[in-house]
């Protein structure tokens, strides 16, 4: 599966969609019926960044990330996770009877337990769906922007893909080898830096259009845009928690203006006069 | 397969293949279209290619309906309420608190049909009251429009004057300056998504989220036209108090206003215009009216105030620089305004306290930049598809088989397609909604308008008042659905005129346990669309929607099976209203002989599908897809024709021939046939109204920063936008699946709460923090609700939705805190102005401070 930050609206389709089809029907033997409350087999996330008219806000889409390499697979007894040929990961709903250590294990979160069946429930990817001859899972057809998809494809295009397309793993330090990958992955967990230029002028301030704005790091010049129309300019995807940069604003004949930000989280840094 | 039968059905969403397998419903699904249905139409737009996906989409609510047709909430049985006796002692004042207890259909049907017939033997013409909520479970059989209005009119009753609502200032402001009457002010939208996607090059949204309320009914159908857009480049300002969700997805500049400011920002941005010379001085010329006297104003050459960006600031507090950037811009290129949700119509800015003056100054800017030429026009790629608009299904509003041609849109063009018994309402009473507690309290209500009549522009003029000259008050009381306490005004009065002898006897006709519906004597249990027979078209609506199919990427007609049996022992409206009327004597004369079935069928059969699609085949399959039209048979961009001075070349219905004023099709419908900065309507009604003067002025909120005393004590400008993940009150609460989305209800020891939406900064200043729960609260009441802390507001501004459809006060209802999330209970019964007969619901002052209680 392939989850595209920057589609996704949080409206929410595929979470509605999810439990449509899982609650309270039992699929065996792919899986049990989902408790009506609680679970979240796709887990939609928030993250604002900015503040003001320079914020924006994301949503990353969760589901079981059905992990080539699966702590909970390890963690189960009996066989009662298990990996597909085509690479989903099952929970078995009767073989997992009380196993706690299948929840636990997870390092994604992706693992609800089912009190009243006393069992580990997950997204299974609709499997009884794509046996029974569906294309595609519910949450990726109920999804209105196409933040979802899936791709039916060997290892080796797949690495291919996510060279090519910029897809990145969530936490890959987990070593635990995801099969669902992002797209724009950086609204989520990179930061910005923003501002909005101005200049004194007979009328009142004025918005500086086109102004040239060069984000500097180590004295090097690593970015540079202009400034649109309200005079804003936005550096994204940079490290959170990371360096220092210098922010440089030229425009016409205006004194060059420096700005030194300590990068935390994203910023806005305001209307900056020149 | 495996057991599963597949059936069709239509929510308030969109269209849904529903999978049903041993009796119950395993899956709502959206409908994939296979090769036998028509092809989609595709756009060439600046050497790309667009076509829409092959399905219907659907809101988030309508793939959780499943839950709420098995919701714990359902009502299963009659109920009558354990100390109401209807010969003996009625205990009105136990309404909300004294519990009900199960009963045959026999008996409550005998005890309604006997209070019928009781109110009109003793207390004469107009003792019955009737309400229901604006939307419905989808269907035009089932439509309130239809078999409940049929009923009423056998019955004689007084029926509950909707305002209306979703259009506020467009009704009582923007008609005056353009016409448009017949759709409550509110533009219309023929051939646009095509122009749009041609020739715009920015997109200005303003008091508009269509990612949220998604036009009205129309699934996501919208969204995938706004991702071209932005492949396409189109820029895109968002001026709304809230960082709404078509922000958040489509990027662009986003301006906060301070809400209910009216007009304020619309005056600066002319001001602009009009200083810097930026705007279309030949349009305004030939096409417009009055621009000089308005150009006076603006530039303040009689009030002394030049109505500059930096004056805006106090008022709105969007930046001078700003403001002045934004109207070079637009000025400078080809720019749709997208005013409200679905481009020229509705915007949670026309429903607050400055809401006519907003819409008002809608229209006239885009009269500045030439209204109708290429590039320059308002929508959000929401409506104006190129879809067949000359295939005849009719929308709900078009009546059904209400009979009604009164107050329907039968007339429209079913009467004569589906000759039926006509059905008149004996009684000329009526009661303002706004005013309905009042009208039961005080015994009297005042207001204006006549939007549901709204043949003329002055039609918004006509007053009138409760009780109507020799009728009775109402005794009874017909509540069909109990959505008021959630989406109506200072709503503790709703529940207080619930609570006393005033009325003698109120039934409720519901299908959930929910809101109004506790405060009845008598319960009767309808069930969903999924549980009878209906038939209907996906986002037709009709009436003041007229083509409102024009949304959609496809026009799906569908067959709405009855998919289960009814739950319990409910029954279809339908099938009650039957046995009532069977009950009174005049079971024939609303069935005219017909089973629900069978009235499907004459809908059928009163429509163009017969060509198309045989009963046998509409049964089976369940949904026809109506082809589009051939490219060059499309429809024409709106406005063009006029602002080439053409005669109108859109298959827009009004204004009706009379209301021309040279030849039939030329011109709008006002006076001068143009587009009006000085009303002429408004210099006939009142030119002295000082509320709602001939052109659009400023005018502070009467509840806002300027109202010193009050704005101290409530220092927050609350917000109450239409829900994101629930259709109003429908898919809200229940114990559905919506109430676990975060975004929508948050679980705090074991209770769902509403959300308030709050800034840091006032959250710090108060010590709250995320998800504490908080009380928000003014004069009229309280509410309890989980704390969301966001820079999607700015300081001084809150936000929740309305439409809450869960009533639980913790104490005395009517006055008492309510925990269930009835936001409505703190916005003003106030109207915009006084001669209308409008909501301010939209905006008013709270404070919000940490809830220790229990
Ligand atoms: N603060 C604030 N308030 C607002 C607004 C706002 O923006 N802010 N917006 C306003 C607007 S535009 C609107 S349209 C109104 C909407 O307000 P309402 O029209 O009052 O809300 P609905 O939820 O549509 O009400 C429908 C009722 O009918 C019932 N019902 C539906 N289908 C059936 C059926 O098949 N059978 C029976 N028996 N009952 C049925 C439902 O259960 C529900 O009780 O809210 C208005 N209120
Ligand atoms: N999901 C869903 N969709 C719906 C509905 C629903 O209940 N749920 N209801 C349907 C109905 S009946 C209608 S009438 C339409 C309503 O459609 P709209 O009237 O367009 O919707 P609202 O949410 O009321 O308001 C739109 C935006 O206006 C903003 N706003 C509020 N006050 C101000 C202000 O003072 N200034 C500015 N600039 N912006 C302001 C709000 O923050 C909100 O983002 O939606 C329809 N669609
Ligand atoms: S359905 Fe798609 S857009 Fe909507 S919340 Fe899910 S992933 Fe995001
Ligand atoms: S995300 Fe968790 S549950 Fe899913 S495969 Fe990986 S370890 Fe197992
Ligand atoms: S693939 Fe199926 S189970 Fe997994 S999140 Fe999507 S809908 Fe739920
Ligand atoms: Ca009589
Ligand atoms: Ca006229
Ligand atoms: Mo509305």
């Amino acid at each position: 599966m392939i989850i595209d930050i920057e589609k996704c609206e949080d409206c929410n389709n595929c979470f509605m969609a999810c439990k449509d089809e899982h609650v309270d029907n039992d699929f065996p033997p792919y899986s049990a019926a989902q408790p009506l409350h609680d679970h979240r087999w796709m887990n939609i996330m928030r993250r604002e960044r900015g503040s003001g008219s320079l914020m924006d806000v994301a949503y990353r889409p969760t589901p079981c990330m059905h992990c080539d390499d699966a702590p909970c697979i390890r963690a189960a007894e009996n066989g009662a996770v298990y990996k597909r040929e085509d690479g989903i990961v099952i929970i078995d709903p009767v073989k997992s009877t009380g196993q706690k250590n299948i929840q636990k294990a997870c390092p994604y979160n992706a693992v609800y337990w089912n009190e009243e069946r006393d069992i580990p429930q997950k997204c299974n990817f609709c499997a009884h769906l794509l046996d029974g001859g569906w294309e595609e899972p519910r949450c990726v057809q109920a999804c209105p922007t196409g933040a979802l998809s899936i791709v039916k494809a060997d290892d080796a295009q797949i690495q291919k893909m996510v060279k090519e397309e910029n897809l990145e793993a969530l936490h890959p330090e987990y070593n635990t080898f995801p099969r669902v990958f992002y797209r724009n992955l950086y609204r989520y967990n990179r930061a910005f830096i923003a501002g909005s230029v101005a200049y004194g002028a007979d009328s009142g301030e004025e918005c500086a259009k086109n102004a040239v704005v060069s984000l500097v790091k180590n004295g090097r010049a690593v970015y540079e845009c202009k400034t649109d129309f309200f005079g804003d300019f936005k550096f994204d995807g940079l490290k959170e928690n990371g360096q220092t940069y210098e922010v440089h604003i030229l425009l016409a004949t205006f004194p060059e203006k420096i700005l030194t930000v300590d990068l935390k989280t994203s910023i806005n840094l305001g209307a900056v006069t020149l | 397969g495996n057991g599963v039968t597949r059936y069709v059905n239509c929510t308030n969403g969109g269209a849904v293949h529903v999978d049903v397998k041993d009796g119950k419903i395993l899956r709502i699904i959206p409908i994939e279209f296979d090769d036998e249905d028509a092809a989609s139409w595709t756009i060439e737009a600046r050497g790309k290619k667009f076509t829409p996906p092959r399905k219907t989409s659907l809101s988030s609510y309508s793939h959780a309906m499943k839950s709420i047709i098995y919701s714990k909430d359902r009502l299963l049985y009659p109920m009558k309420r354990v100390d109401f006796d209807h010969n003996g002692e009625r205990n009105p004042e136990n309404r909300g608190v004294s519990g009900y207890e199960r009963i045959s259909w026999d008996e409550a049907l005998d005890i309604v049909a006997n209070e019928i017939m009781r109110m009109k033997e003793v207390h004469g013409q107009g003792a019955i009251l009737s309400s229901n909520g604006s939307h419905h479970m989808w269907g035009n059989l089932g439509y309130w429009l239809s078999a409940f209005k049929r009923f009423l009119n056998l019955i004689g009753h007084t029926p509950t004057i909707q305002n209306p609502d979703s259009w506020e200032g467009w009704y009582w402001g923007a008609s005056n300056h353009w016409g448009y009457s017949m759709r409550l002010g509110g533009g219309e939208c023929y051939g646009l998504v095509e122009e749009q996607l041609k020739e715009c090059e920015m997109i200005v949204f303003w008091s508009s989220d269509p990612e949220s309320t998604c036009g009205v009914y129309a699934g996501m159908e919208g969204t995938i036209r706004r991702l071209w857009a932005k492949e396409l480049g189109m820029k895109f300002v968002h001026i709304d108090p809230y960082y709404n969700h078509t922000a958040a997805l489509l990027g662009g500049k986003w301006l906060a206003p301070r809400p209910a400011t009216g007009n304020s920002l619309s005056l600066a941005i002319a001001y602009v215009w009009i200083t810097e010379d930026l705007y279309d001085k030949e349009y305004v010329a030939t096409r417009t009216t009055g621009f000089d006297e308005w150009k006076d104003y603006i530039l303040g050459k009689k009030d002394g105030i030049p109505k500059t960006p930096e004056w805006q600031e106090g008022e709105a507090g969007i930046p001078a620089k700003d403001v002045r950037a934004l109207a070079r811009e637009w000025a400078s290129h080809k720019t749709y305004l997208s005013a409200g949700g679905a481009g020229n119509n509705v915007g949670g800015a026309c429903r607050d306290s400055t809401g006519i003056e907003w819409a008002r100054s809608m229209v006239c800017l885009m009269a500045m930049q030439g209204l109708g030429k290429p590039g320059v026009n308002m929508g959000n790629l929401q409506a104006g598809t190129p879809i067949d608009r000359t295939f005849c299904f009719p929308g709900y509003a078009e009546g059904g088989m209400s009979g009604s041609y009164l107050d329907t849109g039968l007339a429209m063009r079913m009467l004569n397609r589906m000759p039926q018994i006509p059905t008149l309402n004996p009684s000329f009473q009526k009661v303002p909604r706004l005013q309905l507690p009042e009208a039961i309290l005080e015994g009297k209500a005042e207001t204006w308008g006549n939007n549901n009549a709204p043949f003329s522009i002055e039609s918004q003029f006509q007053k009138f008042d409760y009780p109507a000259p020799g009728h009775s008050p109402v005794r009874m009381y017909y509540k069909y659905g109990g959505s008021f306490i959630g989406t109506q005004s200072e709503t503790n009065r709703y529940v207080k005129a619930y609570r006393t002898d005033k009325l003698e006897f109120v039934v409720n006709q519901s299908i959930w346990f929910e809101g109004e519906a506790q405060f009845a004597d008598i319960i009767l249990p309808a069930c969903t669309n999924f549980e009878r027979w209906d038939i209907g078209e996906s986002a037709n609506c009709g009436g003041y929607v007229q083509d409102s199919f024009g949304q959609l990427n496809h026009r799906v007609i569908t067959l709405q099976h009855k998919c289960i049996e009814p739950l319990g022992e409910s029954k279809s409206d339908y099938d009650i209203f039957q046995e009532l009327a069977n009950r009174l004597g005049i079971g024939p004369v609303f069935s005219e002989g017909n089973t629900a079935f069978e009235w499907c069928k004459r809908l059928y059969d009163a429509t163009d599908l017969p060509g198309k699609i045989s009963w046998k085949k509409l049964m089976k399959k369940g949904y026809y897809v109506v082809p589009a039209p051939p490219e060059e048979l499309r429809s024409k961009p709106s406005y063009r024709a006029f602002a080439e001075d053409r005669v109108k070349d859109t298959p827009e219905l009004g204004p009706l021939p009379g209301d021309y004023n040279g030849k039939f099709g030329k011109g709008l419908q006002t006076q001068s046939g143009k587009i009006e900065f000085v009303c002429s309507s408004l210099k006939r009604f009142d030119p002295n109204d000082p509320e709602r003067p001939v052109m659009t002025k400023y005018i502070p909120s009467w509840e806002g920063h300027h109202t010193a005393e009050l704005y101290e004590k409530y220092p927050l400008q609350l917000i109450s936008p239409h829900p994101r993940y629930s259709f109003h009150t429908h898919n809200d609460g229940k114990d559905s699946f919506t109430i676990d989305i975060k975004n929508h209800r948050v679980l705090l020891d074991g209770y769902y709460y509403w959300i308030v939406r709050i800034n840091p900064e006032d959250a710090k200043q108060r010590n709250i923090k995320e998800k504490d729960l908080v009380k928000v609260f003014n004069d009229r009441g309280a509410v309890i609700c989980a704390a969301q802390v966001t820079e999607r507001v700015s300081r001084g501004t809150s936000h929740s939705y309305e439409s809450c459809s869960v009533y639980d006060p913790i104490g005395e209802p009517g006055n008492s805190p309510d925990r269930g999330g009835c936001i409505n209970l703190l916005s003003s019964k106030r109207p915009i102005i006084k001669k209308s007969h409008s909501t301010s619901a939209m905006s008013c002052l709270v404070q919000i401070e940490r809830w220790e209680g229990k």
